[in-house]
């Protein structure tokens, strides 16, 4: 119920935000269009109601899937939002694994050996990674492996192919996959560091409780003691943050897709802001506050799956 | 009494901090025979549990056993490889801690957290280990062992609780159980069953126990065997009655009038003063000379164990309150 | 018989220091740290004396020649001197250039801090001393702002607002209240259930004293720490969005729109247009970083008592 507040809400900030700045037209129209163009033109676009009479319009349109057209593509903004979903979602996800498998064997290997040169150097790294600037790594990714060592293309998605007949994914081809690798890689970043201290946390509180003790006087192995016992536990928490954070990986996708040319939504979003097509804009918007708000009951759901206590209690309650 | 289950000669585990080197355990003796109760009594830092933790195999960095001989069934614990060791526990010796609240993991199920110690030391299905996890419920008087499998450490109660790290303690009939004060967290009415339970399973399976705690009125009614430990070392022990009934150290003697019960109503509850002196560096001689009555100079050097009072009572003391006569 | 002495250090010495003086001897005794307060002194001193120390003055299109374009590190200037770290595409010094960027960057990101640690500053205590309502919508409008990444906020607010240096620090503003509101009004609550605040009630002081003198002060601590890293949070996002386009105008080139401007160059790999103004925005996190995660040490009541 309050996420339907949040999205109505949000609807109305941005459309009024938006709309209320700039003038489409000056952009949109030729300069030399005399005055009866200028006219037909606005009169098209919707732009001579007064502005409640617009939002009443969007939101009518909006609650039957219709966002408005495109002033720019002439075509409709929502699905020009969702042709690009599926880039952002490919790099999104990609960044996410990566993190996610190295980060949370890095963090377990730092937690169990806090003193050692490995953990100190893992930690030391996870410090520059939540330093370093997203859009500035992506540019050294860049210059190192596509101009200095050739190994890697620079922009673009590649050839893409239909994943069951339906969505356009670029992994699947070697030159796809090459494509992905860098700007994945510098999605994935700021996520791998997150986790790194994350998984590292959890690992050392973990180690110090009685049950890890009592799991090896049961005499079970060491790869049973952390790949179960201390592993479950901190999946809870790591879990949880993966779900959050997901959101926040489709934000910052938008700085990487633009350092990549990589044609998802968030460079969508930068182009059509830069050009004021304002139905995209707000298209763009309540798609990801849909998103967030869809993530964030996902992980609801994942974490009263994780842990038995929450599960029960809901189950009594 | 027959040949002992376990002996320990001489073990000294410590702790290397950035601080200096903490003895733990500092020259430590014993033997338990088969069937047979040992409580281990001391405050709280006296290096009981470390003496328990040590025999398991499980003291953590920055400790460690630096000597002593550990022989379990003949076997020298000491001389095993880590997965030798591994092999060891839970199986031939196994440990049940303080606080049952802590000690089972809370998002694995009771099942998954039994099958898994039948698992890790013997090669049987799943089914007949999941019988077998049944059956030692069953014999720890738990109801509905059934149910009490497919659920989650959360759902029990306190004693409950530690009936099943008792039961998983049990699991593969070892030949030692080291009980870590596992009565101490709950209630008096608990702690009876529990203590009930726990001598007839002994005396049934034939495993020896050795008891840890601090409160000497547990051991009275439990043990056969005593030994107090004060700083590290043990100070006094005995057959039960005799070190609780005679107490020869002045320690022992300490201990058992700050038992409320050894008290007389009306007066001020006796205790002994001063605190545990710190394992830091400790300096050479009787480390209760501090807090002794008795002491005088010749407590500055370290005292040996000598005979005193009943049979098999001996005590690391100068003046000890009872000599042989 | 004596009783044995626990082994505490002596908290005589300790309390004969000032609480600065105690937090100055604790800050130095990390190695780590004071490497970073030295990097970020030198960081500042660059950005403020920046027309004395540059070797030219990038914006003053008389000093430019387009001959001397893209030239690379250590190239001979036309008048004697050398480009240190080579020349951008209009034949500017980059040297220089990063000089004059990181005095907008620093300036953008102090100043949005400061107002953003103001106005949190505000509605974190109104929030924590009326309570009720008030407390409540406060902290929702904080919850679900602090749900949404601080980048989708600042692209939102930039879209709303248009570009122009005065609006990026609204931006950066608006975004970073929520974090000061909602740390002060945790510190602040806490503090409010301690005696000596029943005390000061009981003593019928006004509001604003209780607040002032006594609320406020103790929220410093975890303020300062939350504005050392907000500091650098705010350095960062200015230069995304100068990166991306949206940020400040090309007349106040922040040390993102450098990088901007050289990334086209480098692919052809002309990369130091787009190099040297990173590293110094990724030595100007890093050491603000290194700061304030010795501040939080050295701050933690927790810690240090």
């Amino acid at each position: 119920m309050q996420s339907v507040v949040v999205l109505f809400v949000m609807s109305l900030l941005v459309f009024v935000g938006v709309y209320a700045i700039g003038n489409p037209i000056d952009i949109l129209i030729n300069p030399q269009a005399d005055q009866i163009d200028r006219e037909r033109a606005i009169a098209a676009l919707g732009l001579d109601k007064p502005l409640w009479e617009q939002y009443l319009v969007f939101l009518k349109g909006a609650l039957t899937g219709d966002l408005g057209r495109s002033f720019v593509h002439a075509t409709p903004a929502l699905g020009l939002i969702l042709t690009r979903m599926p880039a952002t979602m490919e790099l999104a996800i990609a960044a996410m694994l990566i993190a996610v498998v190295l980060g949370i064997p890095l963090g377990l290997w730092a937690g169990l050996k806090p003193n050692g040169v490995a953990g100190r150097t893992i930690m030391a790294g996870s410090i520059l990674g939540f330093s370093l600037p997203t859009f500035w790594v992506g540019l050294m990714l860049i210059m190192v492996f596509s101009v200095m060592l050739g190994w890697l293309p620079s922009n673009g998605r590649g050839p893409t192919m239909l994943l069951f007949g339906l969505v356009p994914v670029s992994f699947l081809s070697w030159e796809g996959l090459s494509h992905l690798v860098l700007p994945a890689t510098n999605l994935a970043l700021f996520k791998l560091a997150l986790l790194i201290r994350l998984t590292r946390a959890g690992t050392r509180e973990s180690l110090l409780q009685d049950y890890v003790k009592f799991a090896r006087a049961k005499g079970l192995s060491n790869a049973r003691v952390i790949g179960v016992h201390v592993l479950r536990n901190i999946m809870i928490p790591i879990v949880t943050v993966i779900g959050l954070e997901f959101g926040s990986v489709i934000a910052f996708a938008i700085v990487t897709e633009s350092v990549f040319a990589w044609p998802g939504m968030g460079k969508l979003l930068i182009d059509s802001i830069n050009l004021l097509d304002r139905p995209v804009i707000v298209a763009y918007l309540l798609v990801i506050v849909t998103l967030f708000i869809v993530i964030n009951l996902v992980v609801d759901v994942l974490y009263s799956a994780l842990d038995p206590r929450v599960r029960l209690a809901e189950a009594k309650g | 009494m027959a040949a002992p289950v376990l002996t320990v000669e001489g073990l000294r585990t410590h702790f290397f901090t950035k601080a200096g080197v903490v003895k733990a355990v500092d020259d430590v003796s014993f033997a338990v025979g088969r069937g047979e109760v040992l409580g281990l009594v001391g405050e709280s830092g006296s290096g009981k549990s470390m003496t328990g933790y040590s025999l398991m195999g499980l003291v953590d960095p920055p400790g460690r056993i630096v000597a002593g001989r550990l022989v379990l069934d003949g076997i020298d614990l000491r001389a095993l490889s880590a997965e030798e060791l591994r092999q060891m526990r839970g199986n031939r010796m196994a440990m049940i801690f303080q606080d049952p609240m802590m000690t089972l993991n809370p998002v694995l199920r009771i099942d998954v957290q039994m099958i898994e110690a039948i698992l890790a030391h013997d090669r049987v299905s799943r089914a007949s280990a999941r019988a077998r996890a049944r059956e030692a419920l069953v014999k720890v008087g738990i109801p509905s062992p059934d149910e009490r499998l497919d659920a989650y450490p959360h759902q029990f109660s306190g004693g409950m609780r530690q009936r099943v790290a008792i039961a998983i303690a049990l699991l593969n009939s070892p030949d030692l159980i080291i009980a870590d004060e596992p009565t101490t967290a709950l209630d008096v009415t608990i702690q009876g069953q529990i203590l009930y339970e726990m001598q007839k399973l002994t005396r049934e399976t034939g495993a020896a126990l050795i008891w840890i705690t601090h409160d000497l009125s547990v051991i009275a009614g439990l043990a056969d065997r005593v030994c107090v430990m004060y700083a590290g070392r043990i100070v006094e022990e005995g057959g039960c009655e005799d070190v609780l009934g005679r107490p020869a150290h002045p320690y022992t003697q300490g201990l058992l009038d700050s038992v409320p019960a050894n008290n007389e109503r009306g007066q001020r509850l006796r205790q002994i003063p001063g605190m545990t002196p710190s394992l830091l560096e400790l300096p050479e001689g009787c480390p209760f000379r501090e807090r002794c009555g008795y002491a005088t100079a010749a407590c500055d050097a370290s005292p040996g164990m000598r005979a005193a009072g009943g049979p098999g009572q001996q005590v690391r003391c100068f003046h000890p309150l009872i000599t042989l006569f | 018989m004596s009783t044995v002495v626990p082994a505490v250090p002596e908290p005589a010495a300790r309390a004969a220091q000032s609480p600065f003086a105690r937090i100055a001897s604790d800050f130095v005794a990390n190695p780590v740290a004071v490497f970073g307060l030295v990097l970020l002194a030198l960081i500042v001193a660059a950005a403020v004396f920046a027309p004395l120390i540059s070797p030219q003055n990038p914006y003053d299109l008389a000093q430019l020649d387009v001959m001397d374009s893209k030239l690379p590190p250590g190239s001979k200037s036309p008048n004697g001197g050398t480009f240190w770290l080579g020349t951008d595409d209009q034949g500017r010094d980059m040297l220089s250039a990063i000089f004059y960027g990181l005095r907008i960057s620093l300036m953008v990101g102090a100043a949005s801090t400061v107002l953003a640690l103001l106005v949190g500053l505000t509605m974190g205590l109104t929030a924590a001393y009326l309570g009720g309502r008030i407390e409540t919508l406060i902290m929702r409008i904080v919850d679900i702002q602090l749900s949404f990444p601080a980048i989708l906020i600042a692209l939102i607010l930039i879209a709303v607002l248009g570009q122009g240096t005065g609006k990026v620090i609204a931006a950066l503003v608006t975004i970073q209240w929520a974090y000061y509101a909602r740390t002060v009004r945790s510190a602040a609550l806490v503090e409010k259930r301690k005696e000596y605040m029943e005390a000061a009630r009981c003593l019928a002081l006004s509001p604003a004293r209780i607040v002032f003198r006594h609320l406020l002060p103790n929220c410093l601590p975890p303020m300062i720490v939350v504005a050392t890293v907000q500091v650098a949070a705010a350095i960062a996002l200015e230069a995304t969005l100068s990166f991306l386009g949206l940020g400040l105008p090309i007349t106040e080139p922040s040390l993102g729109l450098l990088i901007a401007n050289g990334y086209q160059y480098l692919l052809s790999g002309k990369y130091w247009i787009s190099f040297f103004p990173g590293v110094a925005l990724l030595a100007t996190i890093v050491s603000i970083n290194l700061v304030a995660d010795q501040l939080r040490d050295v701050l933690n009541p927790r810690l240090s008592r």
